[in-house]
């Protein structure tokens, strides 16, 4: 699947786009996420705070609760600030 | 009908003429242009840089410009936003909207600034002076006012 990463959640994390395959025991948003802060001090410190992150999947907004499979774009930002 | 992302300024005259061009069902328009302000208060340029989010926008600005166009009767609309680094004083962002009659265009216009505020996925980065930059905050008051027309919306259906 592929994950990017916008905002100061890409500056933070280093990374702007990577693919991975699902980990073993994610099913969902929040698991990704959980996984995601094992890789390091850096995703630790950037998903700190999930209130203040929000996710899209396959372009469509979603939430921590929201299934993966393991083919999908997913999304993580935070609240957005355009216009 | 129309949604753009560009790095280009925009000429709203020009942009207003080719939308109502040949359309003689149009008895008003209206048109909100988004400028950077400077927030920096005379720290740093006051420059900013938009990153946003390739693909997902366009859904998002197109989804939004549906939405106005099923609750209003319009004719014709218009959303442009730009990204990449602006300065103060800068064009951001282009909102014109067309209808028979003059409340719709009025209503649609500040429907579709509020909605884009919250749901296109956009981000400001501000140069704050020495080399230092700080992503801008979202504000609640963003929120409060995009909940107000699905609050509409939820009145509107319940009658």
């Amino acid at each position: 699947m592929k994950i990017l990463y916008f905002a100061w959640l890409r500056q933070r994390t280093g990374t702007g786009e990577e693919e991975i395959s699902l980990p073993e025991g994610v099913h969902d948003v929040a698991g990704l996420i959980d996984w995601l802060k094992g890789r390091g001090p850096e995703y630790l410190e950037a998903f700190s705070d999930t209130s203040a992150i929000r996710v899209a999947v396959n372009q469509e907004f979603a939430t921590l609760e929201t299934v993966l499979r393991g083919n999908e774009e997913v999304a993580l930002f935070p609240p957005m600030t355009g216009g | 009908m129309t949604v753009r992302v560009q790095r280009e300024d925009f000429d709203v005259g020009a942009e207003m003429a080719a939308l109502t061009r040949g359309n003689t069902q149009i008895g008003g328009v209206t048109s909100f242009v988004g400028l950077v302000r400077d927030m920096g208060g005379g720290a740093g340029s006051g420059a900013m840089t938009l990153e946003h989010y390739p693909g997902m926008t366009e859904k998002m600005l197109a989804a939004i410009d549906d939405e106005a166009h099923a609750r209003w009767p319009l004719e014709a609309s218009l959303v442009v936003h730009r990204y990449g680094r602006l300065e103060p004083g800068d064009q951001i962002v282009l909102i014109i909207v067309a209808s028979p009659h003059r409340a719709a265009a009025f209503e649609a216009c500040h429907f579709l600034i509020d909605w884009l505020k919250t749901k296109a996925p956009f981000w400001k980065l501000e140069e704050t002076g020495a080399g230092e930059a700080r992503w801008v905050e979202a504000r609640e008051s963003d929120d409060a006012a995009a909940e107000r027309w699905a609050a509409n919306s939820r009145r509107e259906a319940a009658e």
